[in-house]
């Protein structure tokens, strides 16, 4: 954490990190980008998000092996049950390894409500590398290994707990982060697409084209967000394959963003072009498309990975947020925003407080590319500190 | 200065007729109109609807005219103070708005006064202790208010509540005062259970805000003019309020004009999810059932907010620093 609000503006602080502990001639010669990981590496808890996210995209990729269930997979009679405990000793207090019980369904004469107690009668193994419902590995080789399951005829294993439908939601949570984690992307290359593009015209050019430009986003983002949001998700027919409703949903959530990365480039791209390499490079005749690719670009390149990498988790919120009010993704497809649908209602959450766990994944995947965005701004310029 | 307003003021007039326009469109982009969704929920519902009672329907709320007809015709209206009315309610726009607006107004004040109560003095004592067990809490607690989606704080925060006194938030009035005309003892009513909205709403606001203060301050603790005034014997308190505060609260005037839109517009889904009887949920419910005057006024009010509060952040910006004031001038 020690890096994580450094100035990025400010005047130098001389003690600062690359030349103390990289010493030697070497930090001359690095590249940009050397000396960018030199200086994101020292940032722990970046590096740490690094992981974090790794193993989740990676789980998002390999969700079936993972899951325990099919994400639509339904246990009628075992609807709405907390989550499984998983025991090491029995009711003798001998260890059995890993293991659960059966449930008892009973209703409650009283107040009609359904309750589940655990039958202690037979101990059910948890097996790993058990074999489970078949699947396709990334749609391409057909499997049926599960990494933990019961015995076929043992009770389903719930980790997270189940619906109101009976499905069990931790399987559920791993495949809904795969339209999660990825919404970002598709949103994220075409902020970016229009942002440079049009931000980078208007810098350059200036003059009537940078004001006739900078009106139009001044005028985007006079159009309150939540509304425009609601109104074009609205627009999005409910029957569109889930494909189509997540390249509308991806393009709706970039509609937004765009115009503060184009404000950004153009600021950037104005107060380069007057500094003295460029008048340099200008002066011994470099072309305009040399000098933007050659020397403007490079220079704040950094800045854009910086703004893409905080731009991701707003777009997860995004999609978590349209898609909780039911104007995202649609079910039977899974979202994390579509899972915590289900604990819309305060009354729901008071009985299902296990609903709300796909929450905690949305929470962690922000924070860690927020991480990893502190991270970045500190390794993006690392001439500053020197 | 004054030539500046000028000119602000008169790029402001085609905006906001762009920004009616949009709004309208907006609320005509999903297929269908408010009728055909009606007539869904009334065939959902097993009723048969007789053709010519739609052709009356759609008469009446004037839907059978083209779309730039019903454009000019809500337009007109609103120079006229009439901004037509909601289907939905079956009442006068105005009405509609103004029933939620005390609630949403009192609500939207109290968390930002909670907003600023809360994040200025942290931020400047986490910048200054900077890396203190205290940083380092509020860092995470900022973190956190960023990272959680404002809905799942709701949730959390009143399912916790729940938990610890078996209560539950599910209103803004206790069940005697719900459909009861504004009084005394509603209002005392309202007080003593809205606090749990506003410190939820507010909680956001906080992490946000607390981050960039403490960000700017940082910057500015750096720089050689705290040196040169520490140097010179000032105070270390007044020091810090008189210079780096005063610039470090610069972005937050920057962004003081998004504020009002946000007066009406916050808590959309916080709204929903605790069921407050607030402008943003109605906003929401509206777009959706495509009540379009309801949304489209309402729309309408929220951009005209936001052009009128980046006007006012612009001017407070202008007044507060010279430096912005004299750029503006050459």
């Amino acid at each position: 954490m020690e890096t994580t609000e450094t100035p990025t503006s400010g005047p130098a602080k001389p003690e600062s990190s690359i030349l103390t502990e990289e010493t030697g001639e070497h930090v001359y010669t690095a590249s940009q980008w050397q000396l960018m990981w030199w200086q994101f590496r020292k940032h722990k808890a970046a590096m740490i998000a690094v992981v974090v996210l790794g193993v989740m995209y990676f789980l998002a990729l390999m969700a079936e092996p993972f899951a325990v269930y099919g994400p639509t997979q339904r246990f009628p009679r075992l609807e709405s049950t907390a989550p499984t405990r998983i025991r090491f000793f029995d009711e003798t207090g001998q260890f059995r390894g890993p293991f659960i019980y059966g449930l008892e369904r009973s209703i409650d004469p009283e107040t009609i409500r359904v309750t589940f107690v655990e039958d202690m009668s037979k101990i059910y193994p948890i097996r790993f590398f058990a074999e489970g419902t078949p699947y396709k590995l990334l749609g391409l080789f057909p499997m049926n290994l599960r990494l933990v399951g019961t015995d076929p005829d043992g009770p389903p294993i719930f980790l997270f707990g189940s619906d109101r439908l009976g499905r069990d939601l931790y399987s559920r949570t791993l495949y809904g982060s795969r339209i999660s984690l990825f919404i970002g992307f598709g949103g994220v290359f075409l902020t970016f697409f229009f942002g440079i593009t049009l931000g980078g015209i208007a810098g350059y050019l200036g003059g009537t084209v940078d004001e006739v430009i900078m009106r139009i986003i001044d005028f985007m983002v006079s159009i309150p967000q939540i509304p425009l949001w609601m109104g074009l998700a609205a627009a999005v027919p409910r029957d569109w394959p889930v494909i189509r409703t997540y390249f509308a949903i991806t393009i709706i959530l970039s509609i937004v963003g765009w115009g503060g990365l184009a404000r950004a480039v153009r600021g950037k791209l104005l107060s380069l072009r007057e500094e003295d390499y460029v008048m340099a490079a200008r002066v011994y005749g470099a072309r305009p498309r040399r000098l933007i690719f050659k020397y403007l670009l490079p220079n704040f390149m950094s800045y854009l990975l910086v703004s893409v990498t905080i731009s991701i988790p707003f777009m997860i919120l995004g999609e978590t947020a349209l898609s909780f009010l039911g104007l995202g993704i649609q079910p039977p497809a899974v979202s994390w925003g579509t899972l915590l649908r289900d604990a819309q209602q305060l009354t729901v959450v008071a009985q299902r407080p296990w609903q709300m766990i796909p929450g905690a994944f949305v929470v962690v995947a922000v924070l860690m590319f927020n991480f990893i965005g502190d991270g970045l701004r500190d390794a993006a310029d690392p001439y500053a500190r020197i | 200065m004054i030539s500046f307003i000028a000119r602000r003021l008169v790029i402001m007039i085609p905006l906001l007729a762009l920004l009616s326009i949009v709004s309208f469109t907006i609320i005509q982009l999903p297929p269908g109109d408010y009728l055909t969704t009606y007539i869904q929920q009334l065939e959902a519902g097993g009723q048969v609807v007789d053709e010519a009672e739609i052709t009356r329907l759609r008469a009446q709320y004037g839907l059978d005219q083209s779309v730039y007809v019903q454009y000019l015709k809500w337009m007109g209206g609103i120079f006229r103070g009439d901004f037509g009315r909601s289907f939905h309610w079956q009442a006068p726009v105005m009405d509609v708005i103004m029933d939620r607006l005390p609630v949403t107004l009192i609500l939207s004040f109290s968390s930002l006064v909670v907003v600023y109560v809360v994040a200025v003095p942290i931020a400047i004592l986490s910048a200054v202790y900077q890396y203190s067990v205290f940083d380092y809490f509020a860092t995470l607690f900022g973190f956190i208010g960023l990272a959680a989606p404002d809905f799942l704080l709701a949730l959390v925060i009143s399912w916790l509540f729940y938990l610890l006194t078996g209560a539950m938030v599910t209103s803004l009035f206790s069940l005697p005062f719900r459909d009861a005309p504004w009084s005394l003892a509603k209002f005392v009513d309202m007080i003593s259970n809205v606090w749990l909205p506003i410190i939820i709403i507010g909680m956001a606001g906080t992490a946000g805000l607390m981050r960039t203060l403490r960000a700017t301050l940082l910057d500015e603790l750096g720089r050689a003019y705290v040196t040169t005034a520490r140097a010179k014997g000032l105070s270390e308190s007044r020091l810090l309020l008189k210079y780096p505060v005063r610039i470090a609260l610069n972005p937050i005037f920057s962004t003081i004009g998004w504020l009002l839109p946000a007066l009406i517009n916050g808590g959309v889904l916080v709204g929903i999810v605790l069921n407050l009887q607030i402008i943003g949920p109605a906003l929401m419910q509206a777009t959706l059932s495509q009540d379009m005057y309801l949304a489209g006024s309402i729309i309408l009010i929220l951009s005209v907010l936001t052009v009128v509060g980046t006007l006012i952040s612009d001017i407070l910006l202008a007044w507060l620093d010279p430096r912005i004031r004299y750029g503006e001038a050459n």
